[in-house]
């Protein structure tokens, strides 16, 4: 359901401010959001100014860096560092990307960042995502079937059929896609979103599946799939450079095709 | 941990998410909807150019005479007809986005269409009230 205006106790509230140490040469802003569930306190933005010449490169290095120099109480998920656990996803200077692939110098003036618009805020920059993965849990993403598979050996594909599943396999559910969908925001409930259709279609495309139908039976819904209104900011927003409006399309046209 | 205050149940993610399952449904309303906007793109501008061209300035019998040619009449049906069909699909869509309520969607949906119905009606029996 679409809502334009923030709830009273969401309305974002001007935070501190940490100085950089005296002497810093190539400061930088963070500007943070954080909140706190257990202050009862409106969320607020807190600044961080940081010596660049003492810092990694990428924004999740100045998170680690604030986290372990400057305020131990800033909470963040992250893992891998190298794109591809997915831990990292937040707002940043206003796009969707993973903190460990954002470098620094690519945000012109304050570094603006947020957690993944509308989804709620565990604390801070930690998002509550049970929701997406109870989505992800009902379009079953794995491989069905009721033939057994040939016997000491693996199922097996052709090169074409492999090659299908480039450009879907590669998603690391870093969730940037659907929380970047204005129509994910306003009917998460029951629309999929862009991270979950693509998944869905990955097994949908895998010539390995048998149960085809039945995930097109399962996704054929007004809310589930056609919420999708072709806005790309999926496509926009994609750390790992995929495409899931176009995945989404796919489904659309096989939806068209079996009807006759 | 917080909870999203938009969810008043204690009843599973998953539970949730399945909801009433899936409607079976929407890809005729959305495979119509791109059919009535390619059939509108020339739809459209043989009736913009006929407008700017041969209508404009007729006197009325000259207009009369225009919509009676069989080939206009048609095509001034069909215009009628792809136009508030493609109407009524696309507000249906905005009401589903935007509606808080159940009851809400199901009013205005019902307007939107029973409004597209009599205005096709009303505009087809204009053509051929001219036309016959």
């Amino acid at each position: 359901m679409a809502e334009f205006k923030l709830p009273a106790n969401s309305t974002i509230q001007r935070g501190k401010t940490f100085k950089a140490e005296a002497g810093a040469k190539k400061v930088k802003a963070f500007k943070i959001y954080r909140w706190d569930p257990d202050t009862g306190e409106n969320p607020r933005n807190d600044t961080y100014e940081l010596d660049l010449d003492k810092c990694g490169p990428m924004v999740l290095d100045a998170l680690i860096k604030i986290k372990n120099e400057v305020d131990t109480t800033l909470t963040f998920r992250r893992s891998c560092r190298e794109g591809i656990c997915g831990s990292c996803a937040m707002n940043i200077d206003g796009l969707n990307t993973l903190a460990c692939l954002k470098p620094i110098e690519d945000v012109s003036g304050d570094v603006k960042i947020s957690p993944l618009p509308h989804m709620p805020v565990v604390k801070d920059l930690v998002p509550d995502l049970s929701q997406i993965y109870a989505q992800l849990r009902s379009v079953e993403p794995w491989l069905q079937t009721e033939t057994a598979a040939p016997p000491d050996e693996e199922r097996r594909q052709s090169k074409d059929e492999r090659a299908k599943l480039d450009g879907l396999w590669e998603c690391i559910l870093c969730f940037c896609c659907s929380t970047s969908c204005p129509s994910y925001w306003w009917n998460g409930d029951r629309y999929l979103g862009p991270a979950v259709l693509l998944q869905a279609y990955r097994w949908i495309a895998d010539s390995r599946d048998e149960a085809t139908g039945k995930r097109l039976d399962n996704l054929e819904d007004p809310f589930r799939l056609y919420r999708c209104h072709t806005i790309m900011n999926c496509t926009r927003t994609c750390p790992k450079g995929l495409n899931p409006a176009e995945a989404i399309g796919k489904i659309k046209q096989m939806m068209v095709e079996r009807q006759g | 941990m917080a909870q999203n205050p938009a969810i008043n149940t204690l009843r599973s993610p998953l539970g949730r998410v399945r909801g009433l399952g899936s409607a079976r449904g929407g890809t005729h309303h959305w495979f119509m909807q791109r059919v009535t906007s390619v059939a509108l793109l020339p739809l459209t501008i043989w009736f913009a150019v006929a407008a700017a061209t041969t209508l404009r300035g007729a006197s009325y019998e000259d207009a009369a005479m225009w919509v009676q040619q069989p080939w206009n009449a048609v095509l001034l049906l069909a215009l009628v007809g792809a136009t508030f069909h493609h109407v009524a699909a696309g507000l249906q869509v905005v009401i589903e986005d935007y509606s808080k309520t159940e009851a809400g969607k199901l009013v205005g949906i019902l307007l939107v269409k029973a409004i597209c119905w009599l205005a096709t009606i009303a505009s087809a029996l204009a053509v051929l009230r001219v036309a016959i």
